[in-house]
């Protein structure tokens, strides 16, 4: 049987009923890997030895009864911005190329003790500064629906490898979309979580106060299940939420009768391809249909989304980004003259052209004469745009809309023009910036056969509106593998 | 917003990065651009508007005044590109 | 005509708090450990890692603001200061600079019997860094982070200090308070408390301010007094050969004796402060600070107050014994272990300072039990020793603090008080001496001193002097 077409909720049923052992779920994946790396390169590194010792641990422990949890035994891939102890974590940069953390990541830690086994660790956008998955030290992602194009970004790896069927989940971030709009590139759900619910302890920063850590899998069941793990408070991390943890999976009930539906105009405007427009609007006569009160509005503020984030997140992504030096851990560079020219050498060399591009940015954004004009300028837009959705959601319970203006893009496309790139984030910075819980999942395909994303945003902290009403629609179509995992080995 | 190559530079200094000329004319290009795009936000009249740092209020998160780390220097430092004696080893600095 | 300049100081005063654990995270602010053992992901700028404030630290910032008499920020932040320095592993400093937790305080000193205040302008919390080795071999530096993430305070005063003296007192002033609040040690020379000293000059009678610069690297006193007069010379020399000052950071080098400018091209000194992310918003409430208050210890001044109505010792007395904290509660203790207050300030006065002088100590060094200094006072006043005897003993409670009592059993130092051995050494000396003898009969007073020293000599220092003196009386009188 093919075990990586399971979902993880599935796959871990199978495996508490002794249909399947843990490692052969493991090895399955392994297989799988082996075999599709070479045309998707959704991993940076691949733990085999290690996924499988902890396969036998964990078996022990399901044997003995230690181990009850829904996933317990299913393997899992976590993008390489996530500490992990003993196992290297690279970012997809090269100045990370040798660094292998003492410790792991409080997400990450929550799914081993949930008896999680990690495979290994996908590659993504360089510091998670991309839309593409093409800006990775090791190589560019492949989309398991058309090689020739990107997977999205910057948690491509983490969606290829669900959409291909080398894991059954993965976790991934987003600091302005990386989660929602790879998986949607991809044809499979994710979900950024509320800001602080989700510890960012060990999550390698991008932008701090946007950053936050969520499930990528084949539908929603198993991101409710995999929050259910991943989200509880943390005395690690300052702006982890009180009272994190919630029981998610009992908002996964097909009824939505009553709830307040908002469709921003303004999403659909100009930019928008006219297929995905179509494939969005569609989905909400679905959830009218059963029950759901659907309406347009005008969000506003959507224009100034863009500018604000990369102002804010080039901002602290420069000052995130000091640590890596040359000093500590990371690469070094082999020829210096002194303290400074080490600093630089190693830094130009070890970073890529699109972090140095924001690095500069930030720098320059934050720099004596401008700090005001900018930065304050973008936390004062900020604050507009929280309460442009605080208005919304006075009158809505879910705001409905695109994840990106259009399918995946042809590899190349974008590196060229980078605010052509910027502007396909669109419909999700806002939700960071606004700190608010986004949902990303199919809702059709276009003429070329690419997945169509669906997003769904709720209030601060209320996931449950979103996974309900995504649950309610997804019962309304069936899962379409991508043509890779389709096609068998 | 025209960038020159004094603002590069200067730049540079403070993010520790040096470009190659040809990197350098590509940035000032880059960095033009994206100033003049994010320059859309003067449009808004934000005076009123108290700047927003966290998108929802949380305040005095402590941790209480006790050991809790123990040493874990060689695993640390293993991870250091040159060390030396138990310490991180870097170009000479000067006070 | 030749002008006068008067000089004008601000000071930028870094105090180490003590806590246990550093600023951000759980590890050990102890001092001593191997480079690097006291480090953990947070203080070593480990990707991922995030801070999590420290609430001691915070409880002692306020308490050193309402010591002061800062007003308490209701909503503090932290922000990044980013500057590139081995020693910062994250290349940015967790500093205040937009919400300072404490402002505009002041504090009075005293100089030559003149008072006047100095207000502070803010008090700011922050991490330290870590150290700087230099490896001669290797021509490299070398890193240590056991201090990086140590909690500091930033005391920031108006420019309102004019003399040398006036910024000691300052000084002085700052560490009695947080001494008295336990706050810190506050050791200039082990660096628990660290002085910049702002310094610009202008002619006498302006009101303008002249160009400043920051002097950094002062580590006693006597640096810092040095560097003040040496910097006031430079600037004057510079002002009156037509030229201008220039604002910048100087490193004062006390061995040399000179200052020099800590600029680099590299350091563009713009650090791009901005609230840092990763940290939320302290709220202090009335609650808060009621608790802090409640737990404020008596401070100096008020104790310079009860002292002289309780205890009724003299001025100068007081003075010493409370520019100590260490003192003071030496002082208190061995009271309230029934000693006589005048008795125990005698102690302090005389033999405490002669000892810390002759072991070249501070009072924040002293070690001594105030319990052993009571047992010793008890045990004069109980003529179980005599006064010089007690001296020795003490000098050992000084530096061993030593059990006084078992000390001197095993040593045999009680004061004999039996009359009969004694009048019987007595009749001894006065046969053996008779020329002393006859020089006291025949008026010559003194002569019974030699007398009275050879009896404490035979009797091998053990006896009471004013016994001695009585019996001997008696003797020589029939």
């Amino acid at each position: 049987m093919d075990l990586m077409s399971l979902t993880a909720v599935e796959l871990g049923q199978k495996i508490k009923n002794k249909e399947v052992t843990v490692k052969e779920a493991v090895e399955e994946s392994l297989r799988r890997i082996d075999a599709l790396e070479k045309d998707i390169n959704s991993f940076v590194t691949v733990d085999k030895e290690g996924a499988l010792k902890q396969a036998e641990e964990v078996q022990k422990k399901i044997d003995s009864g230690e181990l009850t949890g829904p996933l317990a035994g299913v393997p899992v891939a976590i993008k390489d911005n996530m500490c992990t102890k003993g196992l290297l974590t690279t970012c997809s940069s090269k100045i990370l190329g040798n660094f292998v953390p003492t410790y792991t990541a409080t997400a990450v830690e929550k799914l081993k003790e949930a008896g999680a086994v990690i495979i290994g660790k996908t590659n993504m956008d360089e510091f998670a500064m991309g839309s593409t998955s093409e800006t990775s030290y090791y190589g560019a992602t492949k989309n398991p629906w058309d090689k020739d194009r990107v997977p999205g970004g910057s948690s491509g790896g983490s969606a290829a490898a669900v959409a291909a069927e080398e894991v059954p989940y993965a976790l991934g971030s987003d600091t302005g979309g990386s989660i929602r709009q790879p998986a949607s590139f991809c044809g499979v759900t994710g979900i950024k979580p509320t800001y602080g619910r989700v510890s960012r302890y060990g999550l390698i920063a991008y932008g701090s106060s946007l950053d936050q850590i969520g499930p990528i899998a084949k539908d929603v069941r198993d991101c409710a299940t995999i929050l259910e793990i991943i989200c509880q408070h943390d005395d690690k991390d300052s702006t982890s939420y009180k009272d994190a943890a919630s029981d998610f999976t009992s908002a996964l009930v097909d009824d939505v009768k009553g709830m307040k539906i908002g469709i921003p105009s303004d999403y659909f405007a100009e930019g928008i391809d006219p297929e995905v427009k179509e494939a969005v609007l569609a989905a909400a006569k679905v959830l009218e249909e059963k029950g759901a009160i659907v309406e347009e509005f005008s969000l506003g503020m959507v224009d100034y989304a863009i500018p604000a984030y990369y102002i804010i997140a080039s901002a602290e992504a420069s000052s995130n980004l000091e640590r890596f030096d040359g000093v500590k851990y990371g690469y070094r560079t082999a020829d210096y003259t002194d303290l400074h020219n080490m600093y630089k050498k190693t830094r130009s060399e070890g970073f890529g052209a699109e972090v140095k591009r924001r690095i500069m940015l930030g720098s320059f954004v934050l720099s004596s004469g401008y700090y005001d004009a900018y930065y304050v300028k973008a936390l004062k837009t900020k604050a507009l745009i929280k309460k442009a959705f605080d208005d919304a959601f006075a009158r809505y319970d879910v705001i409905l809309g695109p994840v990106a203006p259009t399918t995946a893009l042809k590899c190349g496309e974008s590196l060229s023009d980078p605010i052509k790139m910027y502007l396909g984030d669109i419909y999700t910075v806002s939700v960071n910036l606004a700190g608010l819980p986004g949902i990303s999942l199919p809702c059709g395909y276009d003429k070329n056969g690419l997945p169509i994303g669906l997003q769904l945003l709720g209030q601060t902290f209320d996931e449950k509106s979103i996974l309900r009403a995504a649950y309610a629609y997804e019962q309304s179509r069936s899962y379409k593998r991508s043509p890779i995992a389709e096609r068998g080995l | 917003m025209v960038i020159t190559d004094e603002t590069i530079d200067y730049v540079g200094i403070l993010a520790k990065l040096e470009l190659s000329d040809e990197e350098k004319e590509q940035a000032k290009k880059d960095m033009s651009n994206m100033l003049d795009y994010v320059g859309k936000l003067d449009e808004l009249d934000t005076d009123d508007v108290e700047a927003m740092s966290h998108a929802f209020p949380v305040s005095n998160v402590f941790r209480e005044d006790v050991v809790t780390n123990g040493d874990d220097r060689d695993n640390m430092l293993a991870n250091a590109p040159e060390e030396r004696n138990g310490c991180y080893d870097v170009p000479k600095t000067f006070d | 005509m030749e002008k006068t300049y008067e000089t004008v100081i601000g000071l930028e005063v870094h105090v180490e708090l003590a806590t246990k654990t550093k600023i951000f995270c759980g590890c050990s602010t102890e001092f001593g450990g191997e480079p690097n053992t006291h480090t953990c992901p947070v203080c070593t700028g480990m990707p991922g890692s995030l801070p999590v404030l420290n609430k001691a630290v915070l409880e002692k910032a306020v308490a050193v603001g309402l010591a002061t008499n800062c007003n308490i920020t209701g909503k503090g932040k932290f922000d990044r200061k980013n500057y590139f320095y081995p020693d910062n592993p994250q290349n940015y400093q967790i500093s205040q600079l937009y919400f300072p937790i404490c402002r505009d305080g002041k504090v009075e000193i005293e100089v030559d019997g003149e008072k006047k205040y100095v207000r502070i302008h803010e008090i700011h919390m922050e991490e330290d860094a870590g150290k700087l080795v230099h490896d001669s071999f290797t021509d490299t530096s070398l890193v240590d982070y056991n201090r990086s993430g140590v909690p500091l305070i930033e005391i920031v005063s108006e420019p309102d200090m004019r003399s040398a003296e006036e910024v000691i007192a300052y000084l002085d002033k700052l560490r009695l308070i947080i001494q008295y609040l336990g706050a810190s040690d506050c050791k200039l020379n082990e660096g628990s408390m660290r002085a910049d000293v702002n310094l610009s000059i202008r002619e006498a009678g302006t009101e303008e301010f002249g160009t400043r610069t920051e002097m950094k690297n002062l580590n006693s006193f006597k640096a810092i007094a040095r560097a003040i007069e040496n910097e006031r010379e430079r600037q004057i020399d510079i002002i009156e050969s037509g030229e201008k000052v220039i604002q910048e950071t100087r490193r004062w080098d006390d061995e040399k004796g000179y200052s020099y400018a800590m600029r680099s091209k590299e350091d563009a000194q713009d650090y791009r402060y901005f609230p840092d992310p990763d940290l939320v918003p302290i709220i202090v409430d009335d609650e808060f600070l009621d608790t802090i208050k409640r737990r404020q210890p008596e401070l100096r001044d008020e104790k310079r107050i009860r002292y002289k109505e309780e205890f009724s010792i003299p001025d100068y007395d007081i003075d010493i014994i409370t520019n100590s904290k260490k003192m003071a509660d030496i002082f208190e203790e061995t009271i309230a272990l029934g000693a006589e207050p005048k008795k125990v300030s005698n102690w302090l006065m005389v033999e405490t300072m002669r000892l810390m002088k002759e072991h070249d100590k501070d009072a924040d060094d002293i070690s001594f039990s105030a319990k052993n200094l009571a047992k010793i006072i008890e045990m004069v006043d109980k003529k179980v020793i005599n006064g010089s005897v007690a001296k020795e003993v003490f000098e050992k409670v000084f530096t061993d603090d030593i059990e006084p009592e078992s000390y001197v059993e095993e040593n045999g130092l009680r004061t004999v008080n039996d009359e009969g051995a004694l009048t019987k050494t007595i009749e001894e000396i006065v046969a053996a001496n008779p020329k002393s003898v006859e020089d006291y009969k025949s008026g010559k007073e003194k002569a019974i001193g030699f007398l009275v020293g050879q009896t404490m000599k035979a009797m091998k220092g053990k006896a009471d002097p004013g016994e001695v003196n009585r019996i001997l009386k008696e003797i020589l009188s029939k």
